[in-house]
Protein backbone atom coordinates (compact mmCIF):
# COMPACT_ATOMS: atom_id res chain seq x y z
CA UNK A 1 0.00 0.00 0.00
CA UNK A 2 1.24 3.15 -0.69
CA UNK A 3 1.94 5.82 1.87
CA UNK A 4 -0.55 8.25 0.76
CA UNK A 5 -3.08 5.60 0.31
CA UNK A 6 -2.60 3.94 3.81
CA UNK A 7 -5.51 4.43 6.33
CA UNK A 8 -3.34 4.72 9.22
CA UNK A 9 -6.98 4.88 11.47
CA UNK A 10 -7.46 0.95 10.47
CA UNK A 11 -6.62 -1.87 13.28
CA UNK A 12 -4.93 -4.32 11.43
CA UNK A 13 -7.50 -7.39 10.58
CA UNK A 14 -6.80 -11.15 11.37
CA UNK A 15 -7.67 -14.54 11.44
CA UNK A 16 -6.19 -17.17 13.89
CA UNK A 17 -7.12 -20.91 13.99
CA UNK A 18 -5.81 -22.97 17.26
CA UNK A 19 -5.61 -26.26 15.60
CA UNK A 20 -5.00 -28.36 18.79
CA UNK A 21 -9.07 -27.66 19.28
CA UNK A 22 -10.35 -28.90 16.13
CA UNK A 23 -13.67 -30.53 17.26
CA UNK A 24 -14.22 -34.36 16.94
CA UNK A 25 -18.14 -35.34 16.02
CA UNK A 26 -19.21 -34.96 19.57
CA UNK A 27 -18.13 -31.55 20.29
CA UNK A 28 -20.22 -28.24 20.53
CA UNK A 29 -19.67 -25.88 18.61
CA UNK A 30 -20.92 -22.39 19.38
CA UNK A 31 -20.08 -18.84 17.72
CA UNK A 32 -20.50 -15.46 18.36
CA UNK A 33 -20.30 -12.03 16.54
CA UNK A 34 -20.14 -8.81 17.70
CA UNK A 35 -20.22 -5.88 14.51
CA UNK A 36 -18.73 -2.84 15.92
CA UNK A 37 -19.13 0.40 14.63
CA UNK A 38 -15.09 -0.11 13.47
CA UNK A 39 -14.24 -3.42 13.69
CA UNK A 40 -16.67 -6.64 13.62
CA UNK A 41 -14.95 -9.65 15.97
CA UNK A 42 -16.46 -13.24 15.56
CA UNK A 43 -15.16 -16.09 17.65
CA UNK A 44 -15.87 -19.81 17.17
CA UNK A 45 -15.60 -22.02 20.51
CA UNK A 46 -15.33 -25.88 20.97
CA UNK A 47 -16.94 -26.87 23.95
CA UNK A 48 -16.42 -23.28 25.59
CA UNK A 49 -12.80 -23.15 24.62
CA UNK A 50 -11.56 -20.65 21.63
CA UNK A 51 -10.83 -22.73 18.17
CA UNK A 52 -10.99 -19.66 15.62
CA UNK A 53 -11.18 -15.71 16.18
CA UNK A 54 -10.96 -13.05 13.66
CA UNK A 55 -11.05 -9.39 13.43
CA UNK A 56 -11.72 -7.45 10.33
CA UNK A 57 -13.24 -3.61 9.37
CA UNK A 58 -17.29 -3.14 9.82
CA UNK A 59 -18.41 -1.67 6.60
CA UNK A 60 -21.33 0.29 5.12
CA UNK A 61 -23.42 -2.56 5.98
CA UNK A 62 -23.77 -4.44 9.28
CA UNK A 63 -25.40 -7.42 7.85
CA UNK A 64 -22.93 -7.71 5.43
CA UNK A 65 -20.04 -7.57 7.75
CA UNK A 66 -21.51 -10.08 9.83
CA UNK A 67 -21.29 -12.39 7.16
CA UNK A 68 -17.82 -11.85 5.96
CA UNK A 69 -16.51 -11.69 9.22
CA UNK A 70 -18.21 -15.27 9.97
CA UNK A 71 -17.24 -16.48 6.66
CA UNK A 72 -13.22 -15.76 7.66
CA UNK A 73 -13.89 -17.18 10.89
CA UNK A 74 -14.56 -20.73 9.38
CA UNK A 75 -11.76 -20.51 6.72
CA UNK A 76 -9.15 -23.52 8.01
CA UNK A 77 -11.52 -24.72 10.26
CA UNK A 78 -12.91 -27.29 8.43
CA UNK A 79 -16.58 -26.90 9.31
CA UNK A 80 -19.59 -24.63 7.93
CA UNK A 81 -22.25 -22.57 9.09
CA UNK A 82 -24.12 -25.59 9.61
CA UNK A 83 -21.81 -27.05 11.86
CA UNK A 84 -22.22 -24.12 14.15
CA UNK A 85 -25.12 -25.35 16.86
CA UNK A 86 -25.84 -21.76 18.24
CA UNK A 87 -24.85 -18.10 17.38
CA UNK A 88 -25.32 -15.17 19.35
CA UNK A 89 -24.92 -11.61 17.88
CA UNK A 90 -24.32 -8.61 19.67
CA UNK A 91 -22.39 -5.42 19.53
CA UNK A 92 -23.76 -2.19 18.25
CA UNK A 93 -25.08 -3.70 14.84
CA UNK A 94 -25.92 -6.63 16.70
CA UNK A 95 -29.65 -6.41 15.35
CA UNK A 96 -28.37 -6.95 11.53
CA UNK A 97 -26.12 -9.98 11.87
CA UNK A 98 -28.82 -12.69 10.04
CA UNK A 99 -27.13 -16.41 11.06
CA UNK A 100 -27.98 -15.45 14.45
CA UNK A 101 -30.21 -17.15 16.81
CA UNK A 102 -30.25 -14.87 19.12
CA UNK A 103 -28.74 -11.58 20.60
CA UNK A 104 -27.45 -10.00 23.25
CA UNK A 105 -26.07 -6.58 24.47
CA UNK A 106 -21.88 -5.96 24.53
CA UNK A 107 -22.20 -5.24 28.17
CA UNK A 108 -23.30 -9.09 28.68
CA UNK A 109 -21.08 -10.17 26.47
CA UNK A 110 -17.65 -7.83 27.08
CA UNK A 111 -18.33 -8.98 30.92
CA UNK A 112 -18.19 -12.66 29.85
CA UNK A 113 -15.81 -12.91 27.92
CA UNK A 114 -13.52 -10.77 30.22
CA UNK A 115 -14.41 -13.17 32.89
CA UNK A 116 -12.88 -16.20 30.07
CA UNK A 117 -9.82 -14.12 29.14
CA UNK A 118 -8.58 -13.08 32.81
CA UNK A 119 -10.41 -15.95 35.34
CA UNK A 120 -12.52 -15.26 37.97
CA UNK A 121 -10.72 -12.41 39.74
CA UNK A 122 -12.20 -9.98 37.27
CA UNK A 123 -14.59 -7.28 38.61
CA UNK A 124 -14.30 -4.00 36.57
CA UNK A 125 -14.23 -4.61 32.93
CA UNK A 126 -13.17 -1.03 31.02
CA UNK A 127 -14.63 -1.37 27.05
CA UNK A 128 -13.15 1.21 25.19
CA UNK A 129 -14.75 0.75 21.45
CA UNK A 130 -15.21 3.01 18.30
CA UNK A 131 -17.92 5.03 19.47
CA UNK A 132 -17.95 3.68 23.07
CA UNK A 133 -16.51 3.97 26.61
CA UNK A 134 -18.20 1.41 28.95
CA UNK A 135 -17.52 0.86 32.93
CA UNK A 136 -18.95 -2.58 33.82
CA UNK A 137 -18.57 -4.41 37.08
CA UNK A 138 -19.56 -7.96 37.35
CA UNK A 139 -18.84 -11.23 39.86
CA UNK A 140 -17.02 -13.91 40.09
CA UNK A 141 -19.07 -15.58 37.11
CA UNK A 142 -18.72 -12.92 34.75
CA UNK A 143 -22.19 -11.61 35.25
CA UNK A 144 -22.62 -7.77 34.85
CA UNK A 145 -23.83 -6.08 38.53
CA UNK A 146 -23.81 -2.64 37.19
CA UNK A 147 -22.36 -0.22 34.59
CA UNK A 148 -22.06 3.08 32.90
CA UNK A 149 -21.87 4.20 29.41
CA UNK A 150 -20.99 7.41 27.55
CA UNK A 151 -24.65 7.58 25.95
CA UNK A 152 -24.19 11.74 25.08
CA UNK A 153 -21.17 12.42 24.11
CA UNK A 154 -18.26 10.44 22.05
CA UNK A 155 -15.58 11.98 23.71
CA UNK A 156 -12.70 9.70 25.37
CA UNK A 157 -13.47 6.92 22.44
CA UNK A 158 -11.52 5.31 19.53
CA UNK A 159 -12.89 7.56 17.27
CA UNK A 160 -10.51 10.52 18.31
CA UNK A 161 -7.76 8.45 18.03
CA UNK A 162 -8.53 7.30 14.95
CA UNK A 163 -8.53 11.13 13.98
CA UNK A 164 -5.23 11.77 15.11
CA UNK A 165 -3.80 8.55 12.97
CA UNK A 166 -4.79 10.14 10.09
CA UNK A 167 -3.70 13.60 10.37
CA UNK A 168 -0.69 12.86 12.09
CA UNK A 169 0.05 9.76 10.01
CA UNK A 170 0.55 7.24 12.30
CA UNK A 171 -0.81 3.54 12.73
CA UNK A 172 -3.22 3.46 15.28
CA UNK A 173 -1.28 0.36 16.74
CA UNK A 174 1.79 2.55 17.04
CA UNK A 175 0.15 5.45 18.70
CA UNK A 176 0.41 4.17 22.13
CA UNK A 177 3.89 3.54 22.36
CA UNK A 178 4.85 6.62 20.63
CA UNK A 179 3.08 8.84 23.44
CA UNK A 180 4.69 7.47 26.28
CA UNK A 181 8.09 8.72 24.31
CA UNK A 182 7.72 12.56 26.28
CA UNK A 183 10.14 13.61 28.65
CA UNK A 184 7.47 15.54 30.77
CA UNK A 185 3.94 14.43 30.57
CA UNK A 186 1.73 17.79 29.23
CA UNK A 187 -1.14 19.04 30.44
CA UNK A 188 -4.59 17.25 29.14
CA UNK A 189 -5.86 18.92 26.27
CA UNK A 190 -8.93 21.27 27.29
CA UNK A 191 -11.55 19.94 24.58
CA UNK A 192 -11.89 16.16 23.94
CA UNK A 193 -14.76 17.15 21.47
CA UNK A 194 -13.76 14.56 18.61
CA UNK A 195 -15.53 16.79 16.20
CA UNK A 196 -12.60 19.42 17.12
CA UNK A 197 -9.75 17.23 17.60
CA UNK A 198 -8.51 17.66 14.11
CA UNK A 199 -8.14 21.62 15.14
CA UNK A 200 -7.40 21.30 18.74
CA UNK A 201 -4.25 19.18 17.14
CA UNK A 202 -3.37 21.62 14.77
CA UNK A 203 -3.58 24.26 16.82
CA UNK A 204 -0.81 22.69 19.22
CA UNK A 205 1.34 21.35 16.37
CA UNK A 206 1.21 24.82 14.91
CA UNK A 207 2.58 26.20 18.36
CA UNK A 208 5.60 23.55 17.92
CA UNK A 209 4.61 20.53 19.76
CA UNK A 210 5.63 17.41 18.85
CA UNK A 211 3.44 14.57 17.53
CA UNK A 212 4.04 12.61 20.95
CA UNK A 213 3.48 15.57 22.90
CA UNK A 214 0.35 16.25 20.80
CA UNK A 215 -0.71 12.48 21.32
CA UNK A 216 0.24 12.67 25.23
CA UNK A 217 -1.64 15.69 25.70
CA UNK A 218 -4.79 14.04 24.11
CA UNK A 219 -4.63 10.69 25.63
CA UNK A 220 -4.09 12.17 28.78
CA UNK A 221 -7.58 13.48 28.66
CA UNK A 222 -8.94 10.51 27.13
CA UNK A 223 -8.04 8.56 30.48
CA UNK A 224 -9.55 11.07 32.27
CA UNK A 225 -12.63 10.47 30.93
CA UNK A 226 -12.31 6.75 31.44
CA UNK A 227 -11.32 7.49 35.35
CA UNK A 228 -14.09 9.44 36.03
CA UNK A 229 -17.12 6.93 34.47
CA UNK A 230 -14.40 3.79 36.42
CA UNK A 231 -15.20 6.30 39.35
CA UNK A 232 -18.45 6.89 39.11
CA UNK A 233 -19.29 3.12 38.62
CA UNK A 234 -16.95 2.56 41.30
CA UNK A 235 -13.87 1.07 40.11
CA UNK A 236 -12.61 -2.28 41.80
CA UNK A 237 -9.55 -4.95 41.11
CA UNK A 238 -9.19 -7.07 39.53
CA UNK A 239 -9.66 -4.12 36.35
CA UNK A 240 -8.90 -4.91 32.71
CA UNK A 241 -9.26 -2.75 29.35
CA UNK A 242 -11.56 -4.72 27.13
CA UNK A 243 -11.97 -2.72 23.04
CA UNK A 244 -9.52 -1.36 20.59
CA UNK A 245 -8.27 0.62 22.99
CA UNK A 246 -6.96 -2.05 25.06
CA UNK A 247 -3.84 -1.90 22.61
CA UNK A 248 -3.38 1.51 23.66
CA UNK A 249 -0.31 1.09 25.75
CA UNK A 250 -0.33 5.14 26.04
CA UNK A 251 -4.09 5.34 27.39
CA UNK A 252 -3.54 2.49 29.61
CA UNK A 253 -0.51 3.32 31.60
CA UNK A 254 -1.91 7.14 32.26
CA UNK A 255 -4.88 5.44 33.02
CA UNK A 256 -3.06 3.19 35.62
CA UNK A 257 -1.52 5.92 37.26
CA UNK A 258 -4.62 8.18 37.94
CA UNK A 259 -6.03 5.08 39.48
CA UNK A 260 -3.21 4.53 41.38
CA UNK A 261 -4.45 0.50 40.27
CA UNK A 262 -3.06 -1.58 37.90
CA UNK A 263 -4.72 -3.41 35.13
CA UNK A 264 -4.56 -7.41 34.21
CA UNK A 265 -2.13 -7.41 31.92
CA UNK A 266 -2.82 -8.61 28.13
CA UNK A 267 -2.53 -12.40 26.95
CA UNK A 268 -0.26 -13.49 24.15
CA UNK A 269 -3.40 -13.16 22.26
CA UNK A 270 -1.65 -13.39 18.99
CA UNK A 271 -1.27 -17.30 20.48
CA UNK A 272 -4.16 -17.80 22.18
CA UNK A 273 -6.71 -16.66 20.63
CA UNK A 274 -7.70 -14.77 23.89
CA UNK A 275 -7.78 -11.21 22.47
CA UNK A 276 -9.33 -8.34 25.06
CA UNK A 277 -10.50 -6.84 21.81
CA UNK A 278 -12.56 -9.57 20.45
CA UNK A 279 -13.97 -10.05 24.35
CA UNK A 280 -17.35 -9.52 23.31
CA UNK A 281 -17.59 -12.19 20.55
CA UNK A 282 -16.14 -14.57 23.09
CA UNK A 283 -18.54 -13.96 25.59
CA UNK A 284 -21.34 -14.12 22.84
CA UNK A 285 -20.22 -17.22 21.88
CA UNK A 286 -20.08 -18.37 25.63
CA UNK A 287 -23.30 -17.78 26.30
CA UNK A 288 -24.37 -19.25 22.72
CA UNK A 289 -23.11 -22.18 24.22
CA UNK A 290 -25.21 -22.19 27.50
CA UNK A 291 -28.11 -21.63 25.11
CA UNK A 292 -27.72 -24.35 23.39
CA UNK A 293 -27.67 -26.30 25.94
CA UNK A 294 -30.24 -24.65 28.10
CA UNK A 295 -32.51 -24.85 24.44
CA UNK A 296 -31.71 -28.64 24.46
CA UNK A 297 -32.83 -29.50 27.87
CA UNK B 1 -16.41 59.89 14.91
CA UNK B 2 -14.51 56.70 13.12
CA UNK B 3 -14.36 53.30 15.31
CA UNK B 4 -13.54 49.63 14.25
CA UNK B 5 -14.72 46.59 15.52
CA UNK B 6 -12.91 43.13 14.54
CA UNK B 7 -14.30 39.49 15.40
CA UNK B 8 -11.94 37.14 15.51
CA UNK B 9 -13.98 33.85 14.82
CA UNK B 10 -12.05 30.53 14.52
CA UNK B 11 -13.88 29.67 10.55
CA UNK B 12 -14.27 33.45 9.67
CA UNK B 13 -12.62 37.00 10.73
CA UNK B 14 -14.88 39.83 10.38
CA UNK B 15 -15.00 43.52 10.52
CA UNK B 16 -17.14 46.56 10.74
CA UNK B 17 -16.33 50.23 10.20
CA UNK B 18 -19.12 53.07 11.72
CA UNK B 19 -19.55 56.60 11.20
CA UNK B 20 -20.65 57.79 14.17
CA UNK B 21 -23.64 55.35 14.90
CA UNK B 22 -23.59 54.17 10.61
CA UNK B 23 -21.98 51.34 9.44
CA UNK B 24 -19.54 52.45 6.28
CA UNK B 25 -18.01 49.06 5.36
CA UNK B 26 -16.85 45.33 6.59
CA UNK B 27 -14.96 42.78 5.42
CA UNK B 28 -15.22 39.26 5.62
CA UNK B 29 -12.22 36.58 5.40
CA UNK B 30 -11.38 33.23 6.31
CA UNK B 31 -9.51 32.59 9.49
CA UNK B 32 -7.19 30.08 8.25
CA UNK B 33 -4.07 29.12 9.19
CA UNK B 34 -2.73 32.57 10.00
CA UNK B 35 -5.36 34.81 11.96
CA UNK B 36 -3.17 37.43 12.41
CA UNK B 37 -2.63 37.95 8.88
CA UNK B 38 -5.62 37.55 8.07
CA UNK B 39 -7.25 39.77 10.03
CA UNK B 40 -4.41 42.79 8.45
CA UNK B 41 -6.05 41.90 5.32
CA UNK B 42 -9.49 42.30 6.48
CA UNK B 43 -8.84 45.51 7.76
CA UNK B 44 -7.06 46.38 4.82
CA UNK B 45 -9.94 45.61 2.82
CA UNK B 46 -12.64 47.30 4.53
CA UNK B 47 -10.37 50.59 4.68
CA UNK B 48 -10.22 49.98 1.22
CA UNK B 49 -14.26 50.27 1.12
CA UNK B 50 -14.54 53.27 3.44
CA UNK B 51 -11.75 54.91 1.53
CA UNK B 52 -9.70 55.44 4.74
CA UNK B 53 -6.55 55.08 6.10
CA UNK B 54 -6.01 53.03 9.54
CA UNK B 55 -4.78 56.28 11.22
CA UNK B 56 -8.41 57.90 11.25
CA UNK B 57 -10.29 54.77 12.65
CA UNK B 58 -9.99 56.65 16.23
CA UNK B 59 -10.13 53.35 18.33
CA UNK B 60 -10.05 49.26 17.46
CA UNK B 61 -12.25 47.07 19.99
CA UNK B 62 -11.58 43.08 19.18
CA UNK B 63 -13.95 40.33 20.16
CA UNK B 64 -13.71 36.72 19.52
CA UNK B 65 -12.31 33.14 19.80
CA UNK B 66 -8.78 34.72 18.92
CA UNK B 67 -8.90 37.76 20.42
CA UNK B 68 -4.99 37.66 21.54
CA UNK B 69 -4.17 37.72 18.22
CA UNK B 70 -6.43 40.56 16.50
CA UNK B 71 -4.05 43.38 15.47
CA UNK B 72 -4.37 47.16 16.00
CA UNK B 73 -6.82 46.52 19.06
CA UNK B 74 -6.86 49.18 21.20
CA UNK B 75 -9.74 47.26 23.92
CA UNK B 76 -11.20 44.10 23.56
CA UNK B 77 -15.16 43.19 24.60
CA UNK B 78 -16.42 39.31 25.56
CA UNK B 79 -18.36 37.94 22.94
CA UNK B 80 -21.32 37.81 25.29
CA UNK B 81 -21.15 41.87 25.60
CA UNK B 82 -20.26 42.03 21.90
CA UNK B 83 -23.50 39.93 21.19
CA UNK B 84 -26.20 42.13 23.81
CA UNK B 85 -25.11 45.38 22.42
CA UNK B 86 -25.26 44.49 18.65
CA UNK B 87 -28.40 42.63 19.24
CA UNK B 88 -30.15 46.34 20.42
CA UNK B 89 -28.50 48.43 18.28
CA UNK B 90 -30.25 46.20 15.38
CA UNK B 91 -33.28 46.07 17.32
CA UNK B 92 -34.10 48.20 20.00
CA UNK B 93 -37.19 45.83 21.02
CA UNK B 94 -34.17 42.98 21.26
CA UNK B 95 -33.97 41.29 24.74
CA UNK B 96 -32.69 37.92 24.02
CA UNK B 97 -29.85 37.17 21.38
CA UNK B 98 -28.90 33.99 20.22
CA UNK B 99 -25.63 33.88 18.29
CA UNK B 100 -24.61 30.11 16.94
CA UNK B 101 -20.86 30.44 15.38
CA UNK B 102 -18.60 27.96 13.70
CA UNK B 103 -17.58 26.12 16.63
CA UNK B 104 -20.01 27.73 19.53
CA UNK B 105 -22.63 29.07 21.07
CA UNK B 106 -24.78 31.65 23.28
CA UNK B 107 -28.07 33.04 24.92
CA UNK B 108 -27.53 36.21 25.95
CA UNK B 109 -30.76 37.85 27.57
CA UNK B 110 -29.71 41.93 28.10
CA UNK B 111 -32.07 44.72 29.04
CA UNK B 112 -32.81 48.09 26.68
CA UNK B 113 -29.60 49.35 26.93
CA UNK B 114 -27.60 45.98 25.78
CA UNK B 115 -26.60 45.59 29.00
CA UNK B 116 -26.15 41.23 29.55
CA UNK B 117 -28.68 39.97 32.26
CA UNK B 118 -27.57 36.27 31.71
CA UNK B 119 -26.10 33.93 29.95
CA UNK B 120 -25.46 30.42 28.74
CA UNK B 121 -22.48 28.96 26.32
CA UNK B 122 -22.09 26.13 24.50
CA UNK B 123 -18.04 25.83 23.87
CA UNK B 124 -16.01 22.40 23.78
CA UNK B 125 -18.78 20.71 22.05
CA UNK B 126 -19.67 20.74 18.54
CA UNK B 127 -23.29 19.35 18.59
CA UNK B 128 -24.50 22.53 19.34
CA UNK B 129 -22.39 24.83 16.63
CA UNK B 130 -22.10 25.24 12.81
CA UNK B 131 -19.25 22.12 13.05
CA UNK B 132 -22.52 20.34 13.27
CA UNK B 133 -24.20 21.01 10.08
CA UNK B 134 -20.75 20.90 8.59
CA UNK B 135 -20.17 17.68 9.86
CA UNK B 136 -23.81 16.42 8.98
CA UNK B 137 -23.87 17.46 5.75
CA UNK B 138 -20.85 15.94 5.14
CA UNK B 139 -22.38 12.90 6.22
CA UNK B 140 -25.34 13.05 4.07
CA UNK B 141 -23.52 13.99 0.61
CA UNK B 142 -25.19 17.46 0.21
CA UNK B 143 -23.32 20.82 -0.03
CA UNK B 144 -24.07 22.79 3.19
CA UNK B 145 -25.30 25.91 1.15
CA UNK B 146 -28.08 23.77 -0.20
CA UNK B 147 -29.39 22.12 3.31
CA UNK B 148 -31.49 24.25 4.20
CA UNK B 149 -33.84 24.65 1.25
CA UNK B 150 -33.63 20.80 1.18
CA UNK B 151 -35.31 20.42 4.65
CA UNK B 152 -38.30 22.53 4.11
CA UNK B 153 -39.62 20.53 1.90
CA UNK B 154 -39.99 18.16 4.70
CA UNK B 155 -42.66 17.09 7.03
CA UNK B 156 -40.70 15.74 9.99
CA UNK B 157 -41.19 12.17 9.93
CA UNK B 158 -37.16 10.92 11.48
CA UNK B 159 -34.93 12.31 13.82
CA UNK B 160 -31.30 11.79 14.79
CA UNK B 161 -29.08 12.14 18.18
CA UNK B 162 -28.55 15.48 18.98
CA UNK B 163 -26.18 15.38 21.76
CA UNK B 164 -23.27 14.38 19.66
CA UNK B 165 -22.09 14.99 16.12
CA UNK B 166 -20.36 11.53 15.95
CA UNK B 167 -23.49 9.84 17.28
CA UNK B 168 -25.67 12.14 14.57
CA UNK B 169 -23.00 11.03 12.35
CA UNK B 170 -24.02 7.35 12.73
CA UNK B 171 -27.13 8.17 12.95
CA UNK B 172 -27.42 9.77 9.48
CA UNK B 173 -25.56 7.01 7.72
CA UNK B 174 -28.10 4.38 9.31
CA UNK B 175 -30.91 6.63 8.14
CA UNK B 176 -29.43 7.11 4.49
CA UNK B 177 -28.93 2.78 4.40
CA UNK B 178 -33.09 2.64 5.11
CA UNK B 179 -33.36 4.90 2.16
CA UNK B 180 -35.26 7.40 3.90
CA UNK B 181 -35.37 10.67 1.62
CA UNK B 182 -32.12 12.80 1.81
CA UNK B 183 -34.82 15.93 2.68
CA UNK B 184 -36.48 14.26 5.81
CA UNK B 185 -32.18 13.32 6.91
CA UNK B 186 -31.64 17.21 6.51
CA UNK B 187 -34.84 18.37 8.32
CA UNK B 188 -34.01 15.82 11.20
CA UNK B 189 -30.05 17.87 11.11
CA UNK B 190 -31.30 20.80 11.70
CA UNK B 191 -34.06 20.17 14.06
CA UNK B 192 -31.35 18.11 16.08
CA UNK B 193 -28.75 21.44 16.48
CA UNK B 194 -32.58 23.40 16.94
CA UNK B 195 -33.51 21.04 20.11
CA UNK B 196 -29.90 21.56 21.35
CA UNK B 197 -30.01 25.42 21.06
CA UNK B 198 -33.54 25.15 22.63
CA UNK B 199 -31.77 23.45 25.85
CA UNK B 200 -29.07 25.83 25.82
CA UNK B 201 -31.98 28.78 25.58
CA UNK B 202 -33.86 27.06 28.34
CA UNK B 203 -30.73 27.81 30.94
CA UNK B 204 -31.73 31.11 31.11
CA UNK B 205 -35.03 33.19 31.27
CA UNK B 206 -35.73 34.08 27.07
CA UNK B 207 -37.82 36.85 26.86
CA UNK B 208 -38.76 38.81 23.94
CA UNK B 209 -37.86 39.65 21.29
CA UNK B 210 -35.68 36.73 20.26
CA UNK B 211 -32.49 37.55 17.75
CA UNK B 212 -30.72 35.10 16.15
CA UNK B 213 -27.11 35.67 15.09
CA UNK B 214 -24.01 34.64 14.31
CA UNK B 215 -22.80 32.76 10.45
CA UNK B 216 -25.33 30.03 11.05
CA UNK B 217 -28.31 32.21 11.09
CA UNK B 218 -28.19 32.72 7.48
CA UNK B 219 -28.95 28.76 6.72
CA UNK B 220 -32.39 28.77 6.55
CA UNK B 221 -33.24 25.27 7.66
CA UNK B 222 -31.86 26.03 10.72
CA UNK B 223 -33.91 29.22 11.46
CA UNK B 224 -37.07 27.12 9.97
CA UNK B 225 -36.48 24.60 12.75
CA UNK B 226 -35.61 26.61 15.79
CA UNK B 227 -38.49 28.82 15.39
CA UNK B 228 -40.40 25.27 15.71
CA UNK B 229 -38.69 24.28 18.65
CA UNK B 230 -38.68 27.54 20.87
CA UNK B 231 -42.24 28.18 19.45
CA UNK B 232 -41.05 32.23 19.34
CA UNK B 233 -40.65 34.35 16.56
CA UNK B 234 -37.12 34.84 15.97
CA UNK B 235 -35.84 38.00 14.08
CA UNK B 236 -32.34 37.51 11.98
CA UNK B 237 -31.16 40.90 10.74
CA UNK B 238 -29.12 41.30 7.60
CA UNK B 239 -25.74 39.73 7.38
CA UNK B 240 -26.28 38.08 11.20
CA UNK B 241 -22.49 36.90 10.77
CA UNK B 242 -21.13 40.48 11.37
CA UNK B 243 -23.13 40.86 14.66
CA UNK B 244 -20.10 40.66 17.01
CA UNK B 245 -17.83 42.87 14.89
CA UNK B 246 -20.53 45.51 15.14
CA UNK B 247 -20.80 44.64 18.70
CA UNK B 248 -17.46 45.25 19.23
CA UNK B 249 -17.55 48.66 16.47
CA UNK B 250 -20.49 50.45 18.98
CA UNK B 251 -17.85 49.44 22.27
CA UNK B 252 -15.34 51.28 20.49
CA UNK B 253 -17.50 53.67 19.97
CA UNK B 254 -17.93 54.27 23.56
CA UNK B 255 -14.36 54.20 24.48
CA UNK B 256 -13.63 56.40 21.78
CA UNK B 257 -16.06 59.12 23.49
CA UNK B 258 -18.57 59.29 20.87
CA UNK B 259 -22.21 58.23 21.30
Amino acid sequence: MSEENQQYWRWREYHLVIPERKPKGSNIITAGVDVGSVSSKAAIMVDGQIYSVSIMRTGSSSSDSARKVMEWTLEGTGLKLSDIRYIVGTGYGRVNVPMAHNTLTEIACHAKGANYIWGPTVRTILDVGGQDIKAIKCDEKGKVLAFLMNDKCAAGTGRGMEVLADLLKIPIEEMGEMSLRVDEEPDPVSCTCVAFARTEAMGLLRRGWSKEKVLAAYMRAMAIRMCNLLERVGCERDLVVTGGQSRNIGIIRRLEKMLGMNTLPTPKWEENGLDPMAAGAIGAALFAKALYEKAKS
Amino acid sequence: MIVAGIDMGVQNIKIVILHDREVIAKSIIPSGFEPRRAAEKAFEEALKEAKLSLKEIQHVTATGTGVEMAPYADSTISMIAADAKAGVFLYPSARTIIDVGAEESRVVVCDEKGTVLEFAINERCAAGSGAFLEAMARALEVRLEEMGALSLEAKGTVSINATCVIFGETDVVSLIHKREPKHEIARAIYDALADRITSIAHRVSIRPEVILVGGVAKDLGFTAALKRKLETEIFVPENPEYAGALGAALHAMNKAGGR
